[in-house]
């Protein structure tokens, strides 16, 4: 079992020293031209995508394993000394490891094989696909890691391996910029999260996942504070929360696989994955689940207003992402553990799904923004129906998966803030018998390798459910801050999906390009991932809290329906236009998101960037001039005392008879 | 194992026209005598019992001087087996850098000469287990390293080099009164009878002078903030191969002794000053960074850099934790891996570019040079201290060792420092993406790449390689170091 999950986090990992390093010579023993090679003739693409391949049959055997008998697995590779408390290297698996797992290996085959087209002729591919490699190894450690600080070094490979990406056309001076700052956003969070795992190794005496939470009981309040408020600032950096959200949107600058990859499915939501995996942490702290909370409600609104005017179309879908994280974040807030997780599965899918069918747009357009679109369904419906699925599951448009997630999410807020702030949802529950999975009815069109996925991901939600009681004990206000901010999100985003959505698809073509689909390796990878975008919320009907219920529901899609109609109204006056001049005054606002970026700039970088410069004069004239000025004082001394020994023979004889007149007058003097 | 190159070193007397005529054979000769060490050094690493790492081996106890009772007195525990093994691994490879790329300057048959006696001292510093014996060592190494800096320095060369010997020479005076402040006190020079005792014996006023003395001295090598001053300089303009070696080896030496004679001679007197080691080496690390965010030349910036991390070695130390000194030693490795490689690759650069200003290398090296750039990228981020790579260990093992130090220590304070230290990791993070992207990044539009740059040369691969080799080792395994050390540094207070 353990071998199992530690052959799945390896096999990606050699893939990408052996891609780095023999990929290109791998074309040429292939007899592929170096330039295009054909793609079964590409070294690089061959290297990365078979491992991963595998990975994905391992994942899905130890999901399937866990699924028939279930129960967390550990194995322990090595415990290495360190004179203090150890560090046990092992892997865990457990219901939410092996789900996630496979979800991450899903999303990142599918990001290969679409990036063997994508990136088809470019200088730098063999580098990239082993980066893309790399990640999925460091993104497969997190989610199987048994130990803190081996998440960690995951967490922290899976940020190198951002940077590296974004910058990938490194050519442009403000690629380079976002993906520094995306790098150092995340650090920043980051120091915070690795104090954090300090804080809790030492006071439980290991960094074994287990191990602490089993002695959550013995911990003090404060102690457990402080180590989930500082968990907390690692979280809001990789899943980019407010206030350290602002990286995502730039990192928008790396190629589009790769958003989908890392800023969409994967990394951002291992910030979500590791709350979840350390849930007992928070859960007994009021404090932390509050910031949680608030933070959840600022990213979800503001990123949802931010998206409602962006010009291109992926900064679109990274505002989305910040605003579908917060969801996820805030459901967790609010104890809906389940449906958080469920909305992160579903999100992985359709956000995947939405930005790989935004790159086919972008192929075959040749630029990001909205304006130069229109019109584009004509010429290549299969990406207009994915992507259209896609945006439904965004928005929340019943039968499609997000629909169900995010209603569960924001029934289980809606009890949090009616009860007083108290959510037992994940009590009320019961597990889910084998027997009922095997009862429920596949669609009769999905491709059988498809149908044996989805029934992996579907048995893992069962098994997922928590034994444990997670009471959460929030403050009444702010459950209802996330009850309303979370109505207000959907209205919002129905708006953002529909301009989107209209403006790419409908009206008349507004660039002189040719309107056709772009390569098949794209196309259909695209269409494979529609099908568990559209379908995956059925999966969640086994189980209590995750089944739609009805005065939720209807709320919700009443308010899908305002927020769509608002923005199709508003295009329907004239398709040519941008709905968005609606927003008059507001919109520059909105498009700067609120100028959170110049803020920081203001506050944070410059002053740091003077206070550089001022240390690099202060150690030139202070502390090396102390040290030079020392040296001088020196030399001076040294010439004084030098006087008295120059060698000339009537000094000496000077300061001889003077010394006599001295003594004698001393004498005379005093005696 | 000293005396290979010892003897290398003196063969090197031997006129010219007698013996090895051309300069090619001499530094063919240089490397042959330190590949030698090296062998000999792997063959202590091969005959090094690890299941007693806290025990001294490989002793040699000779009489010396027995008028004044010094002895001849080597060996090797888990404590100096790995930089002994470091310092044998850099010499050899700084060797085999030369052979292809010797510096402007000529005189090699002098340069062999120098850097073998650099590598006696060096290794000599590390084994050696008599207190006068050591301190002979210790300053066995400036001479050479000076004149290295004199003769094939930049323009700056004849400042910097007696910045760095007037310095250290300081450092070394204070070092040798705290040395013979406890071997008089306690009657005895021998390093493994006087840790043995743990300071008993030694009243504390006693301890506390000591310690400062000894600390002075240790920090103005390490070196500590506000004694760094001749570092950048010396660095800027020592050739490759020195800076290297300094970087490298000679920085450990100040660390080395901390932990080896400093801190277990006298134990009070460390606890007595912890704090305040431990705040300089917080500011060390915050200056260190802040002063490489604004710097052009790249040299100069490796050079801060080294501020920094050796702040995380300090750090460790001050926390007076088992974790703590693992995390020095560790550090110290781990430094001595990846800044000599970022030196070499700093190195190779000037060569090219004819410069070390960044903004006159100017960008896209990563389009011009693709395969020095892949490199220096892998060194930054190693450097930066990635999980998974040498650096961070050492750093995440001090931030533990800070949040709980030892039990006589203010705790509140040293939770400070750890914050403050951890916000440091950031700026670290920050200078070298920064020179990252203005090196490595963007359009080629440096004013002195006008010229292509060669190739990575054989020579080059073969001594950057093994490198980026061990610090993939060490960073993904960092059980290899860590087994070594643990026990005797748990020997260092007393079998805790």
């Amino acid at each position: 079992m353990i071998w199992l999950a530690s052959l799945a986090v390896s096999l990606p990992f050699l893939a990408a020293f052996a891609g780095m390093l023999f990929g290109p010579s791998l074309t040429r023993v292939l007899g592929g031209r170096p330039e295009a090679p054909a793609p079964l003739r590409n070294g690089p693409a061959l290297i990365a995508c078979l491992p991963i391949a595998v990975s994905l049959v391992l994942a899905a055997v130890a999901a399937f394993v866990v699924w028939r008998d279930p129960g967390e697995r550990t194995g322990e590779l090595t415990v290495i000394q360190t004179g203090s408390v150890p560090i046990r290297v092992g892997l865990q698996v457990d219901g939410l490891a092996a789900v996630v797992g496979l979800m991450v290996c899903c999303v990142a085959l599918a990001v290969q094989v679409y990036s063997v087209a994508y990136m088809r002729g470019d200088r730098r591919y063999s580098s990239y696909a082993a980066f893309v490699s790399m990640f999925t190894a460091a993104m497969l450690l997190v989610v199987y890691s048994g130990d803190l600080l081996v998440l960690y070094a995951g967490w922290e490979v899976m940020g190198i391996c951002s940077y590296f990406l974004i910058g990938h056309h490194w050519e442009d001076r403000a690629n380079s910029r976002a993906a520094v700052k995306a790098f150092l956003v995340t650090r920043l969070g980051d120091v915070g999260f690795l104090l954090g795992i300090l804080v809790l190794g030492t006071q439980a005496g290991s960094f074994e996942i287990d191990e602490i939470l089993r002695d959550q009981g013995a911990l003090s309040g404060t102690t457990t504070t402080v180590a989930a408020l500082l968990l907390l600032a690692g979280v809001a950096g990789k899943s980019a929360q407010f206030p350290l959200h602002t990286w995502l949107p730039d990192a928008m600058a790396g190629p589009t696989p790769i958003s989908a990859l890392i800023h969409a499915a994967t990394m951002v939501a291992a910030g979500i994955y590791v709350v979840a995996r350390l849930y007992d942490v928070f859960v007994t702290s009021t404090a932390a689940l509050t910031v949680l909370a608030v933070a959840a409600v600022i990213s979800m609104v503001g990123a949802a207003l931010a998206a409602l005017a962006q010009d291109d179309l992926k900064r679109v879908l990274a505002y989305s992402t910040i605003s579908q994280l917060a969801v996820m974040a805030a459901g967790l807030a609010v104890g809906a553990y389940n449906p958080a997780i469920f909305h992160l599965l579903t999100h992985g899918a359709f956000k995947a799904l939405l930005f790989l069918s935004a790159g086919c747009v972008i192929v075959v357009a040749g630029s990001n923004l909205l304006a130069h679109y229109g019109g584009l369904r004509r010429g290549m419906p299969i990406t207009f129906w994915s992507m259209t699925v896609g945006f439904a599951a965004l928005a929340g448009v019943p039968p499609f998966s997000g629909w169900f997630s995010k209603d569960s999410v924001i029934e289980a807020a809606q009890h949090a803030a009616l009860h007083g702030g108290e959510s037992t949802s994940a009590t009320a529950l019961h597990r889910f018998s084998v027997d009922d999975t095997s009862s429920l009815q596949w669609p009769g069109d999905v491709v059988p390798t498809f149908q044996k996925l989805p029934s992996a991901y579907q048995s893992e939600l069962s098994i997922d459910l928590r034994a444990a009681t997670a009471v959460v004990d929030l403050p009444a206000g702010v459950a209802w801050l996330v009850y309303l901010g979370l109505l207000l999100t959907v209205a919002l985003t129905a708006a953002y999906a529909m301009r989107a959505w209209l403006m790419t698809f409908f009206g008349e073509p507004r660039g002189t390009y040719e309107i056709r689909e772009p390569s098949r390796f794209m196309s259909w990878t695209v269409a494979a991932l529609a099908v568990p975008a559209a379908i995956l919320g059925f999966f969640g009907l086994g189980k209590e809290d995750l089944r739609p219920h009805l005065g939720a529901a209807l709320l919700s899609v009443l308010l899908v329906a305002v927020g769509a109609g608002a923005a199709y109204l508003l295009w329907n006056r004239d398709p040519a236009l941008d709905p968005a001049r609606a927003l008059g005054g507001v919109r520059p606002v909105l498009a700067r998101a609120f100028y959170v970026d110049e803020l920081y700039a203001v506050a944070i970088v410059r002053p740091v960037q003077a206070l550089a410069r001022y240390v690099v004069t202060f150690d030139r004239r202070q502390v090396d001039g102390a040290v030079v000025g020392t040296g001088r004082g020196a030399r001076w001394l040294g010439g004084l005392l030098r006087v008295p020994q120059n060698g000339n023979a009537q000094t000496y004889l000077t300061g001889l008879l003077a010394g006599v007149v001295v003594i004698v007058a001393g004498v005379v003097i005093f005696l | 194992m000293m005396a290979i190159p010892l003897v290398g070193a003196l063969a090197m007397l031997v006129p010219g026209n007698r013996f090895l005529r051309t300069d090619a054979a001499v530094r063919v000769f240089g490397t042959a005598v330190s590949g030698a060490t090296l062998l000999v050094a792997i063959s202590a690493l091969m005959a090094f019992d690890f299941g007693a790492t806290s025990r001294m081996q490989l002793e040699v106890d000779r009489e010396w001087a027995p008028a004044i009772g010094l002895r001849f007195h080597l060996g090797v525990d888990g404590i100096s087996l790995p930089l002994v093994v470091l310092t044998a691994l850099l010499t050899f490879l700084c060797f085999l850098y030369t052979l292809r790329h010797p510096p402007a300057g000529g005189l090699i048959r002098l340069l062999t000469a120098l850097i073998l006696v650099l590598e006696v001292g060096m290794i000599g510093t590390f084994v050696a287990l008599d207190l006068v014996l050591f301190f002979v060592f210790f300053e066995t190494v400036l001479i050479p390293m000076y004149v290295v800096i004199v003769l094939w320095g930049g323009t700056g060369r004849r400042a910097a080099a007696y910045k760095f010997i007037l310095y250290t020479l300081l450092g070394s005076g204070l070092l040798l009164a705290g040395m013979l402040l406890v071997g008089a006190k306690a009657g005895t020079l021998d390093m493994t009878e006087l840790a043995a005792r743990h300071g008993s014996g030694l009243s504390h006023g006693v301890q506390v002078a000591a310690f400062a003395l000894m600390g002075v001295g240790f920090a103005v090598k390490a070196p500590m903030w506000p004694l760094h001053t001749w570092l950048p300089d010396a660095h800027t303009e020592a050739p490759t191969v020195g800076s290297v070696l300094l970087a490298g080896v000679l920085l450990k030496m100040g660390t080395y002794g901390l932990v080896r004679i400093a801190l277990p001679l006298a134990p009070d007197g460390a606890e007595f000053w912890a704090p305040w080691l431990g705040l300089l080496a917080v500011i060390g690390i915050i200056y260190g960074a802040l002063a490489c965010l604004a710097q052009r030349d790249l040299k100069r910036m490796i050079a801060y850099s080294s501020v920094g991390h050796m702040g995380f070695v300090l750090l460790g130390i001050a926390t007076l934790t088992p974790v703590g000194i693992n995390a020095a030693l560790f550090g110290n490795i781990a430094h001595g891996l990846i800044t000599s490689l970022l030196f070499f690759l700093a190195g190779s650069v000037k060569e090219r570019w004819g410069t070390a200003d960044m903004d006159a290398i100017g960008g896209g090296m990563l389009g011009t040079s693709p395969r020095l750039a892949s490199i220096l990228t892998f060194a930054s981020v190693a450097s930066l201290g990635l999980p998974g790579l040498a650096g961070f260990w050492g750093e995440m093992l001090a931030l533990l060792g800070a949040y709980r130090p030892h039990a006589d220590l203010p705790r509140e304070t040293f939770v400070t420092f750890m914050a403050v230290a951890a916000l440091g990791a950031v700026l670290t993070a920050a200078y070298f993406l920064r020179m990252l992207a203005k090196l490595t990044h963007g359009p080629a539009d440096g004013t002195a790449s006008a010229r292509t740059p060669a190739a990575v040369s054989v020579q080059e691969y073969a001594a950057w390689t093994p490198l980026i080799a061990l610090t993939l080792l060490v960073g993904l395994w960092p059980k290899t170091l860590l087994d070594v050390t643990t026990d005797p540094v748990r020997a260092l207070f007393g079998g805790g």
